[in-house]
C-alpha cells in the first residue's frame, strides 16, 4: 500500500534516475525537510540544541564521512577523532587569523585541510589492508592528538591549551559564542548536514562511489576491469575527511565553544563514529543517521527516563545506560547485522505489499 | 528520521519532569567512569550538607532546599547536557568539579547570569573579578596552589633551592596545564630546574613517566592528577622508591582513596590542602543526628568524614553562607541566581562564623570583593600517615606568593577580556 510503485511512471532518465524514485518516500523526504527547516527552529529551546539536535546533526555529518570510507570503500579507520581534531584546529586557527571572513568559508576551509591530512594519513593503504590499515590510522589518532598538545602554535599558546571558539556572525546573526540563539546554531548545523548528506548521496550513486564500492568488493578484480586503486583509496580518504574535518569545525565553534583535544576528540571518538557507522549500516547514507540519532540519543533519553521520571539514584542510571546501550548494540548486530538501515529496507519492503503480502 | 524526530519529542517531555522549587542547587557529579573515585565523596559531601540545612533548620531562612543532581562522568558533553537541563529550573549556582567543564561554562553562564562557582580549580584568572564577573574561585586557585607547593620545598631547604630540579606530573588536560606558568615564573625566581612530564586521560599509563623519574631522580615531584591517574601515580612511585616525603600533590590528588591502594609504603606522602582535615568537628554530630539517622545520607555513606568529603560539605557551606548573605542585601528569602551573585561578591567567611557552623578552625578566613574573586590563597600541608590511616596538617596556613602571581592573573584576564570585549568592572 505504501511505496508503491503501481501507477508511478516515469518517462525520462532524470525522473528515473533520482534519489527518491517512490513518490510516497519522495513526499516523506520533503516532509522531513520542511520540517527540519520551518518547524523545529520555532519550537527548539536551548535545551533541545545543546543536548539532542547539534549533538545528532554533527555526528551525522562525521557518520557520513566515515561511512563513506568504511561503508563504501572498505577502508578500515580509527583515526576520525584525530581527523575531526584537525577541522577544529584549522577551524579555529581560521577563525583566530582571518577575523573578517565569514565563519562559513572557515568551516568548508576546515573541511579541505582535513581532506588532506586525511590523504597523507590514507597513502598506507594502498600498501596495507584491514587490520593492519585500522592499526595505521590509530596511529594518526594518536599522533594528532599528541601535535595538538604538544605544539603552542594550534593553540595560539593559551595557558590551558584550550582552544575557545571566539564569537562569530552569518548574515549579522551569530552562531558561535555564548550569545548564539538555539535556532541559530541549529540552522547552521542543519545546513550543513543536509548538504552534505545530498552531497555524500549524489557522490556514491556516480562513478566514483561505483569505484570505492568495486574497490571495497574485491581490489584485484577492480583493478583488472580498470579501476585505479590509487586514485579511488586516496579520493576515498579525501572526502571522507572534508565530511569528518566540518564535522569537527562544528563540534568545536557552534556545539561546544571550548574544546581540550584529549578529552573531546581522544580516541573514544573514534570508536563511537565507528559503532555508529555500524550500527547505523555501512554503506548507507541513512544508516549513517539512524546510527548517530540511536548512539547520540538514547543515552539522553534513557538518562531522563531513569533519572527524571523514575528518579533513581544518577549513578545507578549511567551504570544502566552503558548495560542497556550495549545490550541493544548486541541484540541488533545479532537480529540485522546490516544495521538499522537494513531494517528500515525491509519493513519497506513489507510495506510496499502491506496489506496483501501474496 | 522520523523515529530520531520521535526520540527526540520523548527526551524533551522527560526533561520537563521536576518542578520548581524555591533554592536549586544544582550538583553536577561524577559517580561513574575514571574519576568516580574522587568525584563521589565530594558529592556526598556537598549534597549532606545541604540535606542538614534542610532536615535540621528546614532550608536556609525559611526556604527549602531543591537538591538536583546530574551525572557528568568529567565529560564536558555531558556537563554540557547538564548544564543545559538544570539552568531552567532556577539554579543558583554550578559547582562544576571539572576544569574542562568550567571552561565550557564560564560563556555560557555568563550569558545566562548564573554564577560559577570552582573552588580550588577552574580558570585561574577568574579570581579578577574585573574581567570576571559570574565566576568565583575563592578560596584558593591553582597558581595559590602551585607556590604553596615551592614555598614548603624552600622551607624543607632552608630557602634555598637554586640548582635543584623539581618535576611536574600533571593531567594533560586544561586542569594540568594550569600551573605551568606560574612555576616557570617561580622557577625563574629561586632558581631550581623545571621538568614537565604529561600523563594523558584517564592517566592509568604512567610507566614512562616514572622511568624517567627513576632515571633523572628529580629532588622533588609535584603532581597536578585526578582520578585514577593519582592512585597509579602514588603506585609508581612506591615501585620505584621515590622518597615519598619529596613529593607532593595538589589538594586534588590529596585523598584517602589516592593512597589507600599503595599501602604502607605510600606513608609521608603529602598534599596541599585549603581547609582542615578529619572529623573532630561539632558539625559531625549534626550530620549524624540528622543526615545518617534519618537515611539521607547521600551515595552509600561510607565517605563521611574523609578529605574530599570535608571538601565537598566546604563547598556547599560557602555557597550557604553566600545565600544567606544575598537573603540579607536584598531582603527577600527566595534569591535569583543574579542575587545570589551579588551574595557570593559580598562573602565574608570569618571564624567566628565557621565556629558558630560547628566548624571552627575549619579554613581560613576571607573576604570577597568586586576585584577579588579569588579570596586571599591560603594554603597547608598535609601529610598521609600510612599507619593510622589519615592526612595530617603538617604546616601553619600560609599565603602564596603574590608577588608572582599578580601580574600573571592580571595579564590572563586582560587577554581574555581583549579577546571577548568585555569592559572592566569596579570601577
Amino acid at each position: 500500500m505504501f511505496y508503491r510503485e503501481a501507477g508511478d511512471f516515469k518517462t525520462s532518465y532524470v525522473e528515473d534516475g533520482q534519489t527518491f524514485p517512490i513518490k510516497f518516500d519522495r513526499y516523506r523526504y520533503y516532509a522531513v525537510l520542511i520540517a527540519a527547516f520551518a518547524v523545529v527552529p520555532f519550537i527548539i529551546n536551548d535545551y533541545w540544541v545543546n543536548a539532542v539536535f547539534l549533538p545528532f546533526l554533527i555526528y551525522s555529518i562525521a557518520a557520513i564521512g566515515l561511512n563513506i570510507l568504511v561503508g563504501y570503500c572498505g577502508q578500515v579507520s580509527l583515526g576520525t577523532g584525530g581527523f575531526m581534531a584537525v577541522g577544529a584546529y584549522a577551524c579555529y586557527k581560521l577563525m583566530t587569523a582571518f577575523p573578517d571572513v565569514n565563519i562559513l568559508f572557515h568551516v568548508i576551509l576546515s573541511g579541505g585541510v582535513t581532506a588532506a591530512v586525511c590523504v597523507l594519513f590514507g597513502l598506507p593503504s594502498l600498501r596495507i589492508k584491514g587490520f593492519y590499515l585500522a592499526v595505521a590510522t590509530l596511529a594518526a589518532q594518536f599522533f594528532l592528538v599528541w601535535l595538538f598538545n604538544r605544539v603552542g602554535w594550534f593553540y595560539n599558546y593559551s595557558a590551558s591549551g584550550q582552544i575557545n571558539a571566539p564569537e562569530r556572525t552569518v548574515f549579522g546573526v551569530p552562531v558561535t559564542g555564548a550569545e548564539t540563539a538555539p535556532w541559530a546554531a541549529y540552522l547552521f548545523c542543519l545546513v550543513f548536514t543536509v548538504a552534505c548528506a545530498i552531497l555524500a548521496r549524489n557522490l556514491t550513486r556516480g562513478m566514483a562511489g561505483r569505484k570505492w564500492m568495486a574497490i571495497r568488493d574485491m581490489d584485484i578484480a577492480a583493478e583488472i576491469i580498470g579501476v585505479n586503486p590509487l586514485r579511488a583509496k586516496l579520493t576515498a580518504f579525501m572526502i571522507s575527511g572534508f565530511f569528518v574535518g566540518i564535522a569537527g569545525a562544528l563540534f568545536f565553534a557552534v556545539y561546544l565553544g571550548a574544546v581540550e583535544v584529549g578529552e573531546v576528540f581522544g580516541i573514544n571518538k573514534s570508536f563511537l563514529v565507528l559503532f555508529m557507522v555500524i550500527i547505523g549500516g555501512l554503506g548507507s547514507i541513512f544508516g549513517s543517521f539512524a546510527g548517530a540519532a540511536f548512539l547520540v540519543l538514547l543515552p539522553v533519553l534513557l538518562k531522563n527516563v531513569l533519572v527524571g521520571t523514575l528518579g533513581w539514584p544518577t549513578d545507578l542510571a549511567a551504570h544502566l545506560e552503558f548495560v542497556i546501550v550495549g545490550g541493544l548494540i548486541i541484540v541488533f548486530l545479532i537480529a540485522e547485522p546490516h544495521g538499522l538501515a537494513q531494517l528500515w529496507r525491509v519493513a519497506k519492503e513489507k510495506l510496499r505489499l502491506w496489506p496483501f503480502p501474496h | 528520521m522520523k523515529k530520531t524526530i520521535f526520540g527526540a519529542a520523548v527526551a524533551a517531555v522527560m526533561a520537563a519532569a521536576p518542578a520548581l522549587a524555591d533554592l536549586t542547587i544544582v550538583d553536577t557529579s561524577y559517580r561513574t567512569g575514571p574519576y568516580a573515585a574522587n568525584g563521589i565523596p565530594f558529592s556526598d559531601g556537598y549534597q549532606d550538607y545541604f540535606t542538614l540545612l534542610n532536615e535540621r533548620d528546614g532550608g536556609i531562612g525559611g526556604e527549602m532546599i531543591n537538591l538536583v543532581e546530574c551525572e557528568t562522568g568529567y565529560n564536558t558533553e555531558k556537563g554540557v547536557e547538564c548544564y543545559e537541563s538544570t539552568k531552567g529550573e532556577g539554579a543558583l549556582v554550578y559547582q562544576p568539579l571539572s576544569t574542562g567543564i568550567t571552561y565550557q561554562l564560564i560563556p555560557k553562564a555568563t550569558a545566562d547570569g548564573i554564577p560559577l562557582h570552582t573552588m580550588g580549580y577552574g580558570r585561574t584568572s577568574a579570581k579578577n573579578g574585573k574581567v570576571f564577573e559570574w565566576v568565583f574561585n575563592y578560596p584558593a586557585n591553582y597558581w595559590d596552589g602551585a607556590s604553596h607547593a615551592i614555598t614548603h620545598i624552600l622551607d624543607q631547604n632552608d630557602g634555598d633551592i637554586s640548582g635543584k630540579t623539581i618535576a611536574l606530573v600533571y593531567h594533560n588536560s586544561a586542569y594540568g596545564k594550569e600551573p605551568i606558568r606560574t612555576l616557570e615564573g617561580l622557577a625563574e625566581k629561586h632558581g631550581f630546574d623545571l621538568t614537565l612530564l604529561p600523563v594523558d586521560h584517564p592517566g592509568q599509563e604512567q610507566k614512562s613517566q616514572w622511568l624517567q623519574i627513576r632515571r633523572e631522580k628529580p629532588d622533588n615531584v609535584i603532581m597536578w592528577g585526578w582520578g585514577v591517574m593519582n592512585q597509579v601515580a602514588i603506585q609508581e612511585a612506591v615501585n620505584i622508591r621515590y622518597p615519598m616525603e619529596n613529593f607532593i600533590g595538589v589538594w586534588w590528588s590529596g585523598s584517602e582513596n589516592d593512597v589507600k591502594a599503595a599501602g604502607d609504603r605510600a606513608d609521608g606522602y603529602k598534599a596541599l590542602t585549603f581547609h582542615n582535615i578529619g572529623s573532630d568537628y561539632p558539625i559531625y554530630d549534626d550530620i549524624q543526628t540528622h543526615v545518617v539517622e534519618t537515611g539521607n545520607a547521600a551515595g552509600a555513606g561510607d565517605q563521611i568524614g574523609t578529605v574530599l568529603y570535608n571538601r565537598g560539605m566546604y563547598a556547599a557551606m560557602l555557597a550557604a553562607e553566600a545565600i544567606k548573605t544575598a537573603q540579607e542585601i536584598h531582603g527577600t528569602a527566595a534569591i535569583t541566581s543574579a542575587q545570589m551573585r551579588d551574595g557570593m561578591e559580598n562573602l565574608e567567611i570569618t571564624e567566628e562564623k565557621m565556629a558558630a557552623l560547628g566548624l571552627p578552625n575549619f579554613g581560613p578566613e576571607f573576604k570577597v570583593t568586586c576585584e577579588n574573586h579569588g579570596g586571599n590563597g591560603f594554603g597547608a600541608v598535609s601529610q598521609w600517615d600510612a599507619e593510622a590511616g589519615e592526612f595530617k596538617l603538617i604546616t601553619e596556613y600560609f599565603q602564596s606568593d603574590q608577588e608572582i602571581l599578580q601580574p600573571l592573573i592580571a595579564a590572563d584576564s586582560q587577554a581574555f577580556a581583549e579577546e571577548n570585549d568585555i569592559e572592566m568592572r569596579c570601577n
